[in-house]
């Protein structure tokens, strides 16, 4: 065990390293926009006085090194300042839009997950069936289709007939329960976006296993099917199918944009759009700090789950 | 020159004003303040889904910029004067106003009237609001309007603003939505509070999403904010804000898609409302710029323009043709009798001609920042420009930075106006030497001669003839190209009561649906 708490650790110092590479990219790419907060908060109005003082007063007009430092070091201790465009604490801005963007990844993970993992399995097991072709053929199809497109559908047909709301509303006395019925079609719009890389991915890697001499053994000493795919097939396809999933993950908490927009859900990816067009870097930065700390910790978590799920991975000299 | 103006006088006034307009226009309705007329009643919570709004946007008021922060303003503020529903000026915070001389303006603030938090209003508070955009060190959008205002102070509950030069229409400034008065410590105002002295008091706010508001129980109308309360949303896409008031989670929405209005009349249960304001869409060119520069040019362009089919395709009929004329029809002196631009290849030709050239190669810079279907409107320019011998290139550029890097720096772009409740604001604005925003960079002697002249000038049709003449020379001159005005479509439940008359000032019953709609 020893051995994986070292992968830990060391991955972690890594994903440290990558963030800080992150950081550095988003600044220079922001500098490379054109424009800067002042002019797209003054927008049409702007005149070169009251450019020149805003500039001033948000302090826009130090060099961009200089600019990044200071942020740096603010964000090290923990402060990651002000948004310039509207004077409120980052945390605060970020805090409940991530809750939101957390749990409708969360909501949407639990409906697609085991909605692959079973389709895939079902679909290994009756590989080439009618029921193969029919799951392969639906989740391809959805994955097809751009989200706005499946999320407007899905609007038309359980929607409008007033059987689920068709935009989001949270309030802090929205219980649990109200939050899964009102996010319902979104998380079902992300669920029918997702699920069809991690059936297949599933489905491929047993079909592939089905091929090896021991589960041709297993077979021949007269095991049921389903028990040689739960039993010796599945464990050993676990590495790949949890990689996929995890992608997906990441996928959910930073990728889901569209849908926010279309259902009017206040999540981060919104957050960050609104950050870019107005140049707000110090927003911009925090944003992408936790999509990327969202990559790196899942992608740490699939590769400790590969190694556990694989002791020849564990036992490795 | 002795002139003293009371909003008695101005109503008076002003509805002969409006009614000529409004025959101008063709707005006059049947039954205008009949019997007919529907009895407002209390009552109900207020939803809005409003086609903006950014997590990025500030309470400080001289940085609103949109119409989510100017609807949220006015629900919460109130501002010394407003503009009612037939672009007059009437008594907010301020009682009434009067000049002598048009230098000194002397505004007699309301007594009495307290803030959410309790606190009474004092002049202190009307100071600090004013002179938040005034100084170096301001960074309001309304900074260059103060720039004429010399010296602003308290005299009991009289507010005295000395101007460097006579401004008959100076009062107007009052009422533009970036001037609340809100609370004041040590002469500033807090740019961080949402504490004013509007009809609705803020519960919780968060920006680009939503706000939710309550009743003001000590508002000092009592023939206002009808609601018990507000719920504010924003809502950026446009199906989206469809789907909302189709499916009753809000009762109004703005900026209506064209291509949907036909489904959500045939629906049922909501009705449109179209109002045509002054605000337009416009092609600035750079006029210092050959080929601009020459005015033959500019009218062999002019002429180019097929203003009906835009106002039928991009518009989809929600709005009217201009006569290049940034002046509108609900605006007092608009001059309706202008020899009209149709579409004619064989005057262009003319022109071109007159201006020594057989054809024409321009390009025009478009992104959809500038209004929605600017590039459509750009190729179908481009189309009909061609029989004409001109050649227009259409570049599609982001909307991302086009306020910045496009609009004032390429020499042909696509822009837009909100349009002014007065034609001083506007020509001020764009079209005056050395404006800030004269997006065409235009100069013309005698405009800004007979600009500074009518500002000053009391006899009413003196100055209406002067208007005329300013809105014949933009037209005929100017370097800006205005083929319509773009109606402010918005899309009610039936369950919300209108007033007869929708204010053309701006979207939303000029931002005051919130305090002058009611649940029937």
């Amino acid at each position: 065990m020893t051995d994986i708490w070292r992968m830990v650790g060391q991955r972690l110092l890594l994903g440290l390293l990558t963030l800080f590479i992150i950081s550095l990219v988003i600044f220079g790419a922001t500098e490379l926009l054109p424009g800067d907060l002042a002019r797209e908060l003054l927008g049409q109005s702007a005149t070169p006085e009251t450019l020149a003082a805003l500039r001033e007063q948000l302090g826009l007009n130090d060099p961009a090194p200089v600019r990044y430092w200071n942020w740096l070091t603010g964000a090290l201790q923990g402060d990651f300042g002000m948004s310039l465009a509207n004077r409120r604490p980052i945390s605060d801005l970020i805090a409940a839009r991530l809750g939101n963007t957390l749990f409708l990844a969360a909501y949407a993970a639990a409906l697609a997950v085991p909605i692959s993992l079973v389709l895939g399995i079902l679909a290994a097991l009756w590989r080439n069936s009618v029921f193969d072709r029919v799951a392969n053929a639906g989740a391809l199809t959805s994955i097809s289709f751009p989200e706005f497109f499946v999320a407007y559908i899905l609007i038309l047909w359980l929607a409008q007939g007033g059987l689920f709301p068709s935009m989001v509303r949270i309030s802090p006395s929205t219980t649990f329960w109200d939050m899964l019925y009102i996010t319902f079609l979104p998380a079902l719009t992300l669920t029918l976006v997702v699920t069809a890389h991690m059936m297949r991915m599933t489905r491929a890697a047993i079909i592939n296993l089905m091929a090896s001499p021991y589960i041709e053994m297993a077979r021949l000493k007269g095991m049921s099917p389903l028990r040689i795919v739960l039993r010796h097939a599945l464990p050993n396809a676990l590495a790949p199918i949890i990689n996929v999933i995890a992608l997906n993950l990441a996928y959910l908490i930073t990728g889901v944009v569209v849908v926010e927009v279309v259902f009017v859900y206040p999540g981060l990816g919104q957050l960050m759009v609104d950050a870019v067009s107005n140049r707000d870097i110090a927003v911009v930065q925090a944003v992408a700090l936790i999509f990327a700390a969202a990559y790196v910790l899942l992608n740490l978590l699939a590769d400790v789950l590969s190694t556990i799920t694989n002791p020849r991975l564990m036992n490795r000299r | 020159m002795t002139k003293l103006i009371t909003p008695r006088d101005i109503s008076r006034r002003g509805l002969l004003r409006t009614a000529a307009a409004a025959t101008a226009a063709g707005l006059i309705l049947p039954g205008l303040g009949g019997a007919a007329m529907a009895q407002p009643k209390p009552g109900g919570v207020f939803r809005l889904g409003i086609g903006h709004g950014s997590t990025t946007d500030t309470l400080d008021p001289g940085l609103w910029d949109n119409l989510y922060a100017q609807v949220f303003a006015a629900a919460r503020h109130n501002q010394l004067i407003e503009v009612d529903a037939n672009s007059q000026l009437a008594p907010e915070l301020a009682e009434s106003w009067e000049s002598s001389d048009g230098i000194t303006w002397v505004f007699r603030i309301r007594e009495g009237v307290t803030f959410h938090s309790g606190k009474t209003m004092t002049m202190d508070d009307v100071l600090a609001s004013l002179n938040h955009h005034r100084g170096d060190a301001s960074t309001s959008a309304v900074k260059p309007f103060f720039d004429a205002v010399t010296d602003i102070r308290a005299d009991g509950q009289n507010l005295i603003v000395t101007l460097e030069a006579p401004n008959a229409d100076f009062p107007y400034l009052m009422s533009d939505y970036h001037l609340p008065v809100m609370p004041s410590a040590d002469g500033k105002i807090d740019t961080t509070s949402t504490d004013g002295v509007g009809g609705y008091i803020v519960e919780s706010y968060e920006p680009g999403v939503q706000a939710t508001l309550t009743k003001n129980p000590n508002y000092w109308k009592s023939d206002r904010a009808h609601f018990d309360g507000l719920e504010i949303l924003s809502i950026l896409d446009s199906a989206a804000r469809l789907n909302a008031l189709m499916t009753g989670a809000v009762d109004v929405i703005d900026q209506v898609d064209p291509a949907t209005i036909g489904m959500l009349e045939s629906r049922g249960g909501n009705r449109i409302l179209s109002i045509s304001g002054n605000a337009h869409y416009c092609f600035p060119m750079d006029s210092r710029a050959a080929p601009f520069s020459d005015n033959n040019v500019r009218l062999a362009l002019k002429y180019a323009f097929d203003r009906q089919e835009l106002v039928d395709k991009i518009l989809a009929g929600h709005g009217s043709v201009s006569n290049d004329n940034p002046i509108g029809p609900a605006n007092r002196y608009f001059h309706a009798e202008m020899e009209p631009k149709t579409y004619d290849p064989d005057k262009s030709k003319f022109y071109l001609q007159q201006a020594g050239l057989s054809d024409l190669t321009v390009t025009l810079s478009a992104a959809d920042a500038a209004f929605s279907g600017a590039v459509d409107a750009a190729v179908l320019i481009s189309e009909r420009a061609a029989a004409a011998g001109i050649t227009i290139n259409v570049e599609r550029e982001p909307n991302d930075g086009y306020w910045d890097n496009v609009w004032m720096k390429k020499p042909f772009v696509a822009s837009y106006w909100g349009g002014r409740a007065i034609e001083d604001q506007m020509f001020t604005t764009a079209y005056a030497r050395g404006g800030a925003w004269n997006d065409s960079f235009w100069d013309h002697d005698r405009f800004n001669e007979l600009l500074v002249a009518a500002r000053s000038e009391v006899n009413e049709d003196t100055r209406r003839e002067m208007y005329h003449e300013m809105q014949q020379i933009v037209s005929f001159e100017g370097s800006v190209i205005i083929p319509m005005y773009n109606n402010y479509v918005m899309a009610v439940s039936d369950k919300v009561g209108t007033p007869d008359k929708i204010s053309a000032n701006w979207n939303l019953d000029g931002f005051r649906a919130v305090e002058r709609w009611w649940f029937a």
